[in-house]
């Protein structure tokens, strides 16, 4: 759909959405997934996301109306999302999507780690804690996994990309030698919880966003994704998302968490982002090839020296 | 033997035309995109140069066996994944690190867990 389709379809929409007249209407880059759509009604800033085309929904993600109801659980327990205003229903004629408030700051990870606001690390432990203590029951539909199961998932994952990594084989094999027991309590846990989907001001967190990977399982998943060396932006020396320490963020989570649990999830997602990228390669082959696909490809070395760097010890 | 200049060279040059004349006078995805062929062109610019860094002469080694570079690793991931090969294997992990080392020289000279690993394996 053109900017001008949506536009006649916002324009309908526009009493559900506060009143006033629709203006600057600008499709934003970034949402690799997803369309993102930026504007205002009666002068109100306003965000759309919605599917490819308002109908192509991919299977891999939650889809956008449970990531809307998502958003408005998380409000509720605290944790800052951006309000949502509407979902898009099929009388709509919009698609799959839902409208949300545009929430302002800054979620490049390189310009968060050259200034990060005093005390994130600790602020990211007591949102991801509010995000665990969020009633999973309300979500039947989302993936529930033991640790287990996923490792089995991820290696399945990385099979089906048919290229041999003995490094990706070797952290798969420290990685069952160690696999957690099934949560006593499985959480919600958010699945992307990194430094480049959280909206940061001066006062820290603004917005958790990106919830389309949201599932129910262990918890820990959540942190230890969160100090993958690839979100650290170059500051190697910060594990925790490139600005702060381990301590901090298991201060402001609470709970007692062993960090040799939090390192087994840090290997863990190290690997699920190595095969991600690897991922990138049958994409990049596809009808719609991209430069960009290709380079993201070839990042999958990246976490190939993260994981030997995070095994080495044993 | 084919003529010069370099497909090094060429590559070179073809970045720097990204880089020089055609980022500065786009913009938005255009630009963006520019920007990461260049930065593409110099990956297989730096592929060319180091070939395969002696990573199958050491397989050979490793395996006790010939055979193409996909099909040496694909036995070296096969033995890691039966545990017939140990991964922490003193000669097993040299050749890990060895073989990783030479492909982020490729990927990502500039990726800070290669950067640390250089220090810490005093390469």
């Amino acid at each position: 759909m053109t900017a001008t389709g949506l536009g006649d379809g916002l324009t309908a929409l526009l009493p559900k959405l506060g009143g006033g007249a629709l203006t600057g209407l600008t499709r934003l880059s970034g949402g690799a997934t997803q369309e993102i759509w930026r504007f205002e009604a009666g002068g109100r800033a306003l965000i759309l996301r919605r599917a490819p085309g308002g109908d192509r929904v991919s299977g891999q993600t939650v889809g956008l109306e449970v990531e809307a109801a998502l958003l408005a659980a998380a409000g509720a327990g605290g944790v800052p999302v951006p309000p949502v205003v509407h979902v898009l229903e099929p009388r709509d004629g919009l698609g799959h999507g839902f409208v949300m408030g545009f929430v302002a700051g800054e979620t490049l990870g390189g310009r968060i780690v050259r200034a990060p606001p005093p005390g994130l690390a600790p602020q990211c432990g007591a949102v991801l804690a509010r995000i665990h203590s969020i009633d999973p029951a309300g979500f039947p539909t989302l993936d529930r996994h033991s640790p287990a199961q996923l490792l089995d998932e991820w290696r399945a994952l990385f099979r089906a990309c048919d290229w041999p990594r003995p490094v990706f084989e070797a952290a798969l094999c420290w990685l069952a030698d160690r696999c957690p027991s099934p949560p006593a309590q499985p959480r919600l846990v958010h699945g992307d919880f990194r430094n480049g989907n959280l909206m940061i001001g001066p006062d820290g967190i603004r917005a958790v966003l990106d919830w389309e990977l949201a599932h129910v399982g262990d918890p820990l998943e959540d942190l230890g994704w969160l100090c993958v060396n690839s979100w650290r932006f170059g500051r190697i020396d910060r594990p925790v998302g490139g600005f702060g320490t381990l301590d901090e963020l298991l201060a402001g989570y609470g709970d007692g968490v062993d960090p040799a649990a939090v390192k087994w999830w840090e290997v863990f997602g190290t690997l699920r982002w190595g095969v991600m990228c690897a991922g990138m390669t049958a994409a990049f082959r596809s009808p719609d090839p991209g430069i960009e696909r290709a380079m993201i490809a070839r990042r999958t070395s990246e976490t190939e020296i993260d994981l030997l760097r995070l095994i080495g010890d044993r | 033997m084919q003529d010069e200049p370099t497909p090094v060279e060429i590559l070179g040059a073809v970045a720097a035309y990204l880089r020089d004349h055609v980022v500065p006078v786009t913009t938005g995805m255009v630009a963006f995109q520019a920007r990461v062929a260049a930065n593409a062109v110099d990956l297989v610019a730096r592929q060319i140069a180091h070939g395969d860094g002696g990573e199958a002469e050491r397989l050979r080694a490793l395996l006790g066996r010939d055979g193409s570079l996909a099909d040496l690793n694909a036995a070296l991931a096969e033995g890691i994944a039966n545990r017939v090969l140990d991964y922490a294997a003193p000669d097993v992990a040299q050749h890990l690190w060895a073989a990783t080392l030479a492909k982020l020289a490729v990927d990502q000279p500039k990726y800070s867990g290669y950067l640390a690993a250089l220090v810490e394996k005093d390469v």
